[in-house]
């Protein structure tokens, strides 16, 4: 069992989301920065698809009841294993005991935390990705324990791979959505050369941007939304939903954020900039 | 039967966004669910469908797509959907909703506006058969078509941080029910025991798009019944089959 001794600001278990339940109204789920944690998987030579600890800014407290090996990617938040700083990007040997810690947020916004084998937390609808109500709540508290299985050995084909982070782009590429052409000539300047910054309401359901842009008037029937979807209000407000976002939303779709640049968004936090760029 | 002219167009990488013509419509939507079935027939895995109201979103869990070459596909699968008929087995729904003011904090208010008594406004709610257009919003979360014009009334002004899950409400042209406790502007008139959302069954949710719901006045006393019966599982909603 791994025990969360502080959860931090917003801890979560994740894979590569709950495919197949769209039709119900059960939103993917899954992780923000899917390519950080396809990377932390692919050090332990696990399954890309298994799960993962995702970290929000404030980092947690962990302690670890058996042996194993971990590995640390996404946002790069100051980490220690028994007081000693630990790298993003290695693999790190955990003995029984041993705790790890979180300390200051230097670049991103997400942490992923693999472990070899995977978190053995509950499979539900396919993913053991957090989202109520599918799971009991939708993120872990302190006291909490997610089982894993103990390694004892493990000897790595790969220590340590080259971080080519995405932290630091601020260019969105996007796809025309569904409703691309109601933007008017003035809606889509504004889109395509302004720099907009990500407000106070953002979280793994929706990102809405700081600025608005020229609004509309159109309503339109309740459809089906993607993460990635962004969507307008009258008002002018721009909504990107992101991984637990609902499946349907009754907002012109205005664009859609390539899977790529979902991962970099995933990473900005309150008050970060970011241009939109027509693929 | 003739099937509607069609539109598709790309969102984004893995889906495509499949439109019929505007508006709520029963023959659009069983044209729809026939598309779906055609579809599903030719056994492709790794695609999830979901209808609202006039169109689909076809998503391909497994890799990007070929917007032209997935169009292609839709478009032939549409000339077999006309060819080969599939019948469909679909139900109405009975669904037990007490109107108690303690459930329904929103209903003498509501039969005020609306120039009706509350016994008259629990008739006409329980007298018609709703289609089920859609699930989304909300795992469970069932967008109903069919409210007579007699019931529709505009959103709250200000959205209540916590709506009770169960909660039963009227917005303008819709009425449905919230499957979880969420914040929400629907005016509250009553509250359906039924779990709609169970994620720990197999099928989690056994209403379908393209079937119809009933709403039947309970008692307090019957609420709490059908309460219990859920939470040790053996209640089940009493339902017809529409197409016999």
């Amino acid at each position: 069992m791994l025990k969360v001794l502080k959860a931090g600001l917003y801890l979560s278990v994740q894979d590569l989301g709950r495919f197949g339940h769209r039709d119900i109204g059960v939103p993917i789920a899954g992780a923000m920065d899917t390519e950080s944690v396809k990377k932390a998987n692919l050090l332990l030579e696990n399954d890309e698809n298994d799960a993962v600890l995702e970290i929000t800014m404030t980092g947690p407290t962990l302690q670890f009841d058996a042996d194993t090996y971990i590995s640390l990617s996404g946002a790069h938040i100051v980490a220690t294993l028994n007081n000693e700083p630990v790298d993003n990007f290695t693999v790190i040997k955990i003995g029984k005991g041993d705790i790890l810690s979180y300390g200051r947020l230097e670049k991103g916004f997400r942490g992923y935390l693999a472990i070899k084998g995977g978190f053995q937390s509950k499979m539900l609808l396919d993913s053991r990705s957090q989202f109520y109500p599918v799971t009991q709540s939708a993120r872990l508290k302190d006291g909490d324990e997610i089982p894993y299985e103990e390694t004892t050995s493990y000897d790595p084909k790969i220590s340590e791979v080259k971080i080519e982070d995405h932290f630091e782009h601020e260019v969105l590429k996007v796809y025309k959505g569904p409703e691309f052409s109601l933007l008017t000539d003035g809606q889509l300047a504004e889109i395509f050369t302004k720099t907009f910054t990500v407000s106070k309401e953002n979280n793994r359901m929706a990102y809405q941007l700081a600025e608005l842009i020229l609004g509309h008037s159109y309503s339109m029937l309740t459809s089906g939304t993607l993460p990635g979807t962004i969507q307008l209000t009258p008002a002018g407000r721009m909504i990107i939903l992101m991984k637990d976002g609902q499946t349907t939303g009754g907002y012109p779709r205005i664009l859609q954020l390539s899977e790529e640049s979902i991962a970099v968004l995933a990473q900005k936090k309150y008050g970060d900039a970011l241009k939109f760029k027509l693929v | 039967m003739k099937s509607y002219p069609i539109s598709i167009k790309p969102f984004g990488e893995r889906a495509v966004l499949v439109e019929w013509p505007e508006g709520v419509s029963e023959s659009i939507l069983a044209d729809i669910l026939d598309f779906m079935d055609a579809f599903k027939e030719l056994k492709i895995s790794g695609w999830e469908m979901s209808v609202a109201y006039n169109s689909l979103t076809m998503v391909y869990n497994q890799d990007h797509i070929d917007f032209e070459e997935t169009k292609n596909m839709i478009l032939e699968c549409q000339e077999r959907q006309a060819k080969s008929k599939t019948e469909r087995v679909q139900h109405l729904w009975t669904l037990p909703v007490c109107y108690d003011l303690e459930f329904g904090m929103d209903i003498e208010e509501v039969a005020d506006t609306l120039g009706l008594s509350i016994e008259e406004l629990i008739r006409q709610h329980t007298s018609h058969q709703y289609v089920v257009y859609g699930i989304g919003f909300l795992p469970g979360f069932m967008y109903l078509g069919g409210l007579p014009s007699s019931l529709e009334i505009p959103r709250r002004a200000e959205p209540r941080l916590k709506v009770q899950k169960g909660s039963v409400g009227l917005a303008s042209k819709q009425t449905g029910i919230y499957p979880q406790d969420s914040p929400g502007g629907w005016n509250i008139i009553g509250n359906c025991p039924v779990d709609l959302f169970d994620p720990g069954k197999k099928d989690p949710c056994f209403v379908k798009v393209g079937d119809k719901i009933q709403f039947e006045s309970i008692s307090k006393a019957e609420y709490e019944l059908h309460k219990i019966e859920g939470e040790v599982g053996i209640y089940e909603p009493e339902k017809v089959v529409l197409n016999a």
